[in-house]
């Protein structure tokens, strides 16, 4: 074990490769020209980059997982038919179309990857981050999940059970991470407020609220 | 194919390196690739073409290049190889003298239900299941040099059943307009120890959704 945690200063260990400097210049002549042909409207760009840079993100997954805590209804809907519960709160779209919502527990543990290439419910977690699309996690997720799961700070008991979701197909994946102890008089607004992005890839629990409020 | 893209298993890469408070785009110019990506409309194009259109770069390229890095490739290939654009053009940033320009084919107001559609690749076409649920199952042992889902760690391995997904379009045929072939998507589980021997934890399982096609009876 000790030798492994080497690995982590592994030299090609990401996928931060420096950007050509020159693809700023070569994307901005593109998409001149793709407007300047007709072949893209440069307004419904400016949209569709602005939908998914404000409004598309895992703010919509962390409202289906707190309605999902509180309304003990909504949850065994989200758990037996997940799109139809999501869209109640009105997220569906492109890369959410065959939802599955995967319940952790105090036994089980969820964790979703793509190891064939990037694939994310994007309606309720908007795009994926960088490290979920990298090699490191696409190769390592299903052969050293509990390393992967330490690397996130996220030591499990050898008796829970871990299950890895590989996105092969088309369904799409939300983990409902466990509420945690301490949340009993919150609203739902608040717990909402407490559910993270990671916690809902599997990545994470949910921290306990502290009294700062300082949760991310 | 057996591409670097199918990483899963693959060792060497080092940790994951989470990034407190990530932008969606680190670039001005990935929003703008994403998003040119969505809109065009050129060419005979479905999702599981435009996997196979990454997964077709060179490996060494593969690897060196950002993800979105992967995905302007992908774009200016697909203008070119449907003269949507000339490699002149490109260099120029300008269209052709004398070119008449198009009429967009996605404009603004279009937008949101363009992200709200429901694309779903579920069929509801009358397939039967050939398998059952808690049936045992093994991952066929093949090798396509097209496009597959079937990832390189479960071929030869067997799991069981778990879930019936329903009836999805395959994309082995798809991503060559080949054809939808409708037919049953499950979850199959795998015991980490059917998959990487003993060194795996007892505890661990792999959920892989497989296709019919992809499975055969043990």
């Amino acid at each position: 074990m000790a030798h492994e945690d080497h690995d982590h200063d592994h030299p090609h260990g990401h996928d931060h490769q420096a950007v050509p400097s020159d693809l700023t210049l070569r994307v901005k002549a593109l998409e001149s020209l793709l407007v300047e042909k007709g072949l893209v409207d440069r307004a419904a760009l400016d949209t569709i980059v602005d939908l998914y840079e404000t409004k598309i993100g895992p703010r919509n997954g962390a409202r289906v997982v707190a309605r999902a805590w509180v309304d003990p209804a909504y949850k065994q809907r989200l758990l037996t038919g997940a799109t139809a519960a999501i869209a109640e709160l009105g997220y569906q779209g492109g890369q959410g179309e065959d939802m599955v919502v995967l319940e952790n527990t105090p036994h089980v543990h969820n964790l979703v990857v793509c190891t064939l290439c990037s694939c994310y419910p994007w309606p309720i977690l908007g795009l994926p981050p960088v490290w979920y699309k990298s090699a490191p996690y696409r190769s390592r997720a299903v052969i050293d999940p509990r390393g992967v799961l330490r690397e996130f700070g996220l030591q499990l008991p050898h008796e829970v059970e871990v299950r890895v979701w590989d996105s092969t197909a088309e369904l799409r994946y939300l983990v409902l991470p466990e509420r945690p102890a301490g949340t009993e008089r919150m609203t739902e607004e608040e717990l909402a407020a407490l559910v993270t992005r990671d916690s809902m890839v599997g990545v994470a629990k949910v921290p306990a609220p502290t009294p700062a409020a300082g949760a991310r | 194919m057996n591409g670097v893209h199918d990483m899963g298993g693959m060792q060497g890469f080092g940790a994951v390196r989470p990034e407190p408070n990530e932008p969606v785009f680190h670039e001005w110019w990935e929003g703008r690739v994403f998003g040119m990506t969505r809109l065009l409309r050129v060419g005979r194009w479905n999702l599981d073409h435009s996997r196979y259109q990454l997964e077709w770069l060179p490996p060494a390229d593969y690897l060196r290049m950002s993800y979105y890095e992967r995905w302007f490739t992908r774009l200016v290939k697909r203008l070119l190889a449907n003269n949507a654009v000339t490699p002149e053009e490109l260099e120029r940033g300008t269209p052709a003298a004398g070119t008449v320009r198009a009429t967009p084919p996605v404009t603004v107001d279009m937008v949101p239900s363009l992200v709200t559609r429901r694309g779903s690749a579920r069929r509801e076409a009358d397939v039967a299941a050939r398998f059952t649920l808690g049936q045992p199952v093994r991952a066929r042992n093949i090798h396509p040099t097209g496009h597959t889902r079937l990832p390189r760690y479960a071929r030869g391995r067997q799991g069981v059943i778990a879930i019936d997904h329903g009836v999805f379009l395959f994309p082995d045929t798809n991503a060559h307009f080949l054809g939808e072939k409708p037919q049953h998507v499950y979850s199959v589980r795998f015991a980490a120890h059917e998959l990487w021997g003993e060194q795996a934890s007892p505890r661990d399982f792999v959920h892989i959704d497989m296709w019919d096609d992809y499975l055969e009876p043990v």
